[in-house]
């Protein structure tokens, strides 16, 4: 209830050295009697006069309301706390005291405590008045209503904002008055707050209800037997539940019954050995009931015969219909406004994780556009990135440096191992995909392997700086991570700085004409060997770049490289090789379709991950070179 | 002129099938039920496994070492001979065991009743306790062993045509095969899919109706039955790569459209291959799991079937023993150096644990064979018969594909 503000109350009062109070001297002095025995009803007046005399009359008021108040012989009032005892008006300790303590009932210990809120929300320090309002925010009671409304008005602009919501809150829930509550709600409609909803829920809960004829409820809607969420099941339940009906016999409760009446090894003239068989049971059990040993059970026509003499209702526990309707409309206009919220929200996840997608495939698409050759260990190339990110993490203290250390390394690193690879392994194997598909995979395996032998199986953390930590969040529903806008604009980055290249600098030039055509290029002088050596090491060192970003995310172990392989061979080849478009297109439409698909179906994540891949199986029938193919005599090859 | 059979023209089926019954033979007369107790039941499970996998290596050497699909989901078909043999040999053994509990009530169980006892205790382990459709025909071993051959070879079928209708091939191809099997068993690894999640099937090896005899003798049951599917389907995918389908596959597999514009139905061709290589490796699946006892999701994991590839490669692919080979020796390997059995080898300043670097030896001997050796180690068969590559030495004229070379344009 309402001890936190209580609390804070006495910690900011007791804070303060107390100097005597002559006005709550006299009105102690005047009303003793009335503070040693209030009544509900006449002790408004008095609580008010206390509250007007400054934090001194504040403080008596909550030690008042948590009975730490005590009455002295010659009539003094005692605060004691925790077994010393302090006067209440001049807030010097009384040692030895031993005061009578006063005992208020909750009637008006609630008046009390209005009286103190509203103190508290009139107190002239901003601070405390939106430490009330959270407060009363929290747990809120009709006396909180009372005290919000009748407050002086409040000045600055953000607190006045936030003492409408609480007040209409407050009144959506205990205002006696119907047609305040129905002005509160449609004032707050619209709103998508968690607390406005959790407000309208229990108005608009329900509960079924069986009857002969319409009762006089407010009733939410009349239910058909047979419906979707409501089947014949749930009926015979129902009635059951309220007493109209017996209880149906289970099979359970019938082999019960059987086994309890067997004699003579036969259970109403059927021998036990014929029992294992359903029919058989109904027949004894039907002969069990005609000789009156066990009691009769409901049949399917009893049941059939309740259903048809009763009608079924769904109740509002909520008395008023112009409530009930008011809130529902309310709560359909937030759920409309929150669908397309959750929308947002989901638009904004799914692009991070196209960004993921897009950085962690970029490397693999320019390899795969320009030589044909699946790079298996591109996602060891990943793990590698991610990797020199701890392994810097752990030479460098500062976070933020050893990041800006780490984005280059890993790039160098992994640049530097792509054209290792190219130079021993792939340009031997050259226009044998397949033969070089699979010796990439052994080099995947040894450098994962590698990787266990020296960093161990256990997960390394890979921090990010301070900065990155948190998330944006614009209302409840609405947040994404800062780490994840951090890699979107690194997404963007190796975008535009690929686009730079490819299209502005002599390398580009040279990368496109080796991709359209090997044989003309080298023809034009180029060397296709030192660019597909190039490109092989750019996109290596892009995986490797890739590999500090997700590590800032996810664990970094050896097995890192492997959770994203496979959705970037998705990526490429349902995006298309050889554009950057295509593989922007792929990772965007896997990113968006796995997020839809695992907010249909939340629980199962799994679930998600298998109709996403069938979902590529069945895409590529129809568009076998993906989403932005290839065109021209490349596309052959 | 008459035509020799298949078989004379093609001795090494013979020595094959020869080295086989020989290995059969030994094994059996060192084993603890038939013969000297030298081999261990344990040891004998192991070779019955290997023959198994041994079994999968020719399938897959026919998908790609014959028709040149790298097919990286095979294993997916292996895992699904598990599961459905499985099916059949855990929901036989339960029900044995809940007709005997419920025997002790007072009333005899319906049918209804015991089988909702199997379904409890099978699906309890994942919170259920309906018996999912999958498993419908789960009581009779007749209908699960056709199911065994029937599910993946469908699916095989379906995918195929999917796949090659659309003329999705090579490197694509591949992906989308890996793409298959985890897409499948991510859906296995879910609880309410009806196989248990990641529990799994298990208790396997016990098998209903048998439970008089002994491990050691079903062992070595299963190891004949292995050896004897093996030499059956080696002799099959042996027959089936001779003669003129035989000569229409591997024509496939070296120029597709030119084999297309010779007016041969391509994706005919290639639906029977990769259908039949399908049932194959079921069968070999329905094999394995019995012996191993367990089976669960993880076995389908592109990375299974990826090792699949390996041995394949290793042993030497285009040649139906060299996929055994492959299989055998590295699976074996494997074992041996991954069960901590092999000697440390002590270098100055650091031992090299096998169990830590088998791995890395493995990754970089793979590369080494796909780099020098390319046939693998039936390369050495093709050599001592004088089956030789032509001598191509020197660089490339031209960066084209089949581009002469220095030697070549020379002579």
């Amino acid at each position: 209830m309402i001890r936190p503000l209580i609390a804070l109350l006495v910690a900011l009062c007791l804070a303060a050295p107390v100097a005597a109070n002559p006005a709550l001297e006299a009105v102690i002095a005047d009303n003793l009697e009335g503070i040693e025995k209030p009544s509900r009803r006449t002790v408004e007046p008095l609580v008010s006069r206390i509250a007007a005399t400054g934090p001194e009359g504040l403080e008596l008021l909550s030690a008042w309301a948590n009975r730490a108040l005590g009455v002295t012989e010659d009539g003094r009032l005692l605060i004691v706390e925790g077994g010393t005892a302090t006067d209440a008006v001049t807030g010097q300790p009384v040692p030895g005291a031993d005061p009578k303590m006063l005992r208020p009932n909750s009637g008006v210990r609630g008046v009390i405590e209005s009286a103190l809120v509203a103190g508290e929300i009139a107190s002239p320090d901003p601070a405390r008045r939106a430490a009330a309002l959270a407060s009363i925010a929290r747990d809120g009671t009709a006396e909180h209503l009372e005290a919000l409304r009748t407050a002086a008005p409040e000045q600055e602009p953000a607190l006045a904002a936030q003492r409408m919501r609480v007040t209409n809150l407050l009144a959506i829930r205990f205002d006696p008055d119907p047609a305040a509550r129905v002005a509160a709600i449609e004032g707050m409609a619209g709103d998508v707050g968690l607390d406005f909803r959790a407000a309208l829920n229990p108005l608009l809960a329900t509960t079924r209800i069986a009857a002969p004829a319409e009762p006089q409820a407010n009733i939410a809607r009349e239910l058909t037997v047979g419906d979707d969420d409501f089947p014949r099941e749930a009926a015979i339940a129902l009635l059951t539940t309220q007493g109209t009906l017996q209880p149906r016999l289970t099979p359970a409760d019938q082999r019960n019954a059987l086994a309890a009446n067997i004699v003579d090894g036969a259970v109403g003239g059927i021998p036990v050995a014929d029992l294992s068989d359903q029919a058989a049971r109904d027949r004894a059990y039907e002969a069990l009931e005609a000789a009156g040993t066990v009691s009769p059970a409901a049949t399917e026509a009893e049941a059939d015969a309740a259903i048809k003499a009763h009608r079924f209702f769904e109740t509002y526990a909520e008395p008023n219909s112009d409530v009930t309707d008011a809130a529902r409309a309310a709560q359909t206009r937030a759920q409309v406004r929150l669908a397309a919220m959750t929308g947002i929200d989901l638009g904004l996840d799914a692009l991070s994780l196209a960004s993921i997608y897009f950085l962690a495939a970029i490397g693999l698409a320019i390899t795969f556009g320009v030589m044909r050759v699946i790079n298996m260990a591109h996602g060891e190339f990943i793990m590698m990135g991610a990797y020199t990110g701890y392994a810097v993490q752990t030479m460098i203290a500062n976070r933020t440096l050893s990041l800006a250390v780490a984005l280059p390394l890993a790039f160098a690193v992994t640049f530097g191992a792509g054209v290792l690879l190219y130079r021993l392994v792939i340009r031997h194997l050259a226009n044998r995909p397949l033969e070089t598909l699979l010796a990439t995979f052994g080099v995947s395996i040894a450098l994962q392997q590698l990787a266990k032998n020296i960093f161990g199986t256990q997960a390394r953390p890979l921090t990010a700086p301070a900065w990155l930590e948190g998330a944006i969040t614009v209302n409840d529903v609405i947040s994404i991570s800062s780490i994840r806008v951090a890699i979107f604009v690194l997404a963007l980055l190796f975008l535009g700085l690929f686009l730079f290249i490819m299209k502005r600098t002599r390398l580009g030039l040279e990368v496109r004409a080796v991709t359209q055509n090997p044989g003309m290029a080298a023809s034009m002088g180029i060397n296709p060997d030192r660019i597909a050596m190039m490109t092989f090491g750019l996109g290596s060192g892009i995986a490797g770049i890739a590999g500090v970003a997700i590590g800032l995310f996810a664990q970094v172990t050896s097995e890192l490289g492997q959770q994203y392989i496979v959705q970037s061979f998705m990526t490429v080849v349902v995006g298309g090789v050889g554009t950057i478009w295509g593989t922007l297109a792929g990772a965007g439409l896997i990113g968006g379709l796995s997020k839809v698909i695992e907010f249909m179906n939340p629980a199962n994540t799994l679930a998600a991950q298998t109709f996403m891949i069938l979902f590529i199986i069945i895409f590529i029938q129809f568009r076998p070179r993906g989403i932005i193919p290839q065109r021209g005599r490349a596309a052959e090859a | 002129m008459t035509r020799q059979p298949f078989i004379l023209r093609n001795p090494s089926i013979l020595v094959v099938l020869a080295l086989l019954a020989v290995f059969t033979v030994t094994v059996t007369a060192l084993s603890q039920a038939y013969g000297s107790g030298t081999v261990p039941t344990s040891t004998v499970k192991v070779l019955g496994k290997t023959l198994c996998l041994a079994l999968a290596a020719v399938a897959m050497d026919l998908v790609w070492g014959y028709l040149g699909i790298l097919s990286l989901g095979q294993m997916a078909f292996f895992a699904l001979g598990g599961y459905l043999i499985g099916q059949w040999l855990m929901y036989a053994r339960t029900e044995g065991i809940v007709a005997a509990s419920l025997a002790q009530n007072p009333i005899p169980p319906t049918p209804a009743e015991l089988q909702e006892g199997v379904a409890n205790q099978i699906f309890g382990v994942v919170g259920s306790s309906d018996l999912p459709l999958a498993w419908s025909f789960a009581h009779s071993l007749p209908l699960q062993l056709l199911l065994v051959l029937a599910v993946p070879g469908l699916l095989a079928l379906a995918f195929g045509w999917l796949a090659f209708r659309s003329r999705v091939n090579g490197v694509y191809l591949s992906i989308l095969t890996q793409a298959m099997t985890l897409a499948l068993a991510l859906w296995l690894f879910q609880n309410d899919s009806g196989f248990r999640g990641n529990n799994g099937l298990s208790g396997l090896q016990n098998i209903p109706g048998l439970e008089a005899v002994d491990q050691a003798t079903l062992s070595v049951w299963f190891f004949w039955a292995s050896a004897l599917a093996l030499a059956l389907a080696y002799v099959l995918a042996a027959w089936v790569v001779s003669g003129k389908f035989g000569s229409v596959v591997r024509a496939i597999r070296d120029d597709e459209t030119r084999v297309r514009f010779l007016g041969y139905p391509v994706e005919g061709f290639k639906l029977v291959v990769f259908t039949l290589a399908a049932m194959i490796t079921a069968i070999a699946g329905a094999l394995y799991y019995p012996q191993a006892g367990i089976i669960n999701p993880a076995e389908l994991m592109p990375i299974a079937s990826i090792y699949l590839a390996v041995w394949v490669a290793i042993g030497g692919r285009g040649r139906l023993y060299g996929a055994i080979i492959g299989a055998v020796v590295v699976s074996l390997l494997s074992s041996w150096f991954t069960g901590g059995r092999a000697p440390s080898i002590h270098l100055p300043g650091y031992t090299v644990n096998w169990v830590d670097w088998w791995q890395v030896a493995l990754g970089i001997s793979f590369v080494l064979v796909t780099l020098f050796a390319p046939k693998g180690i039936a390369g050495i068969f093709d050599r001592l018969s004088g089956i030789l590559p032509p001598q191509r030495h020197g660089r490339d004229l031209g960066p084209d594909q089949g581009a002469l070379q220095e030697q070549e344009a020379k002579a």
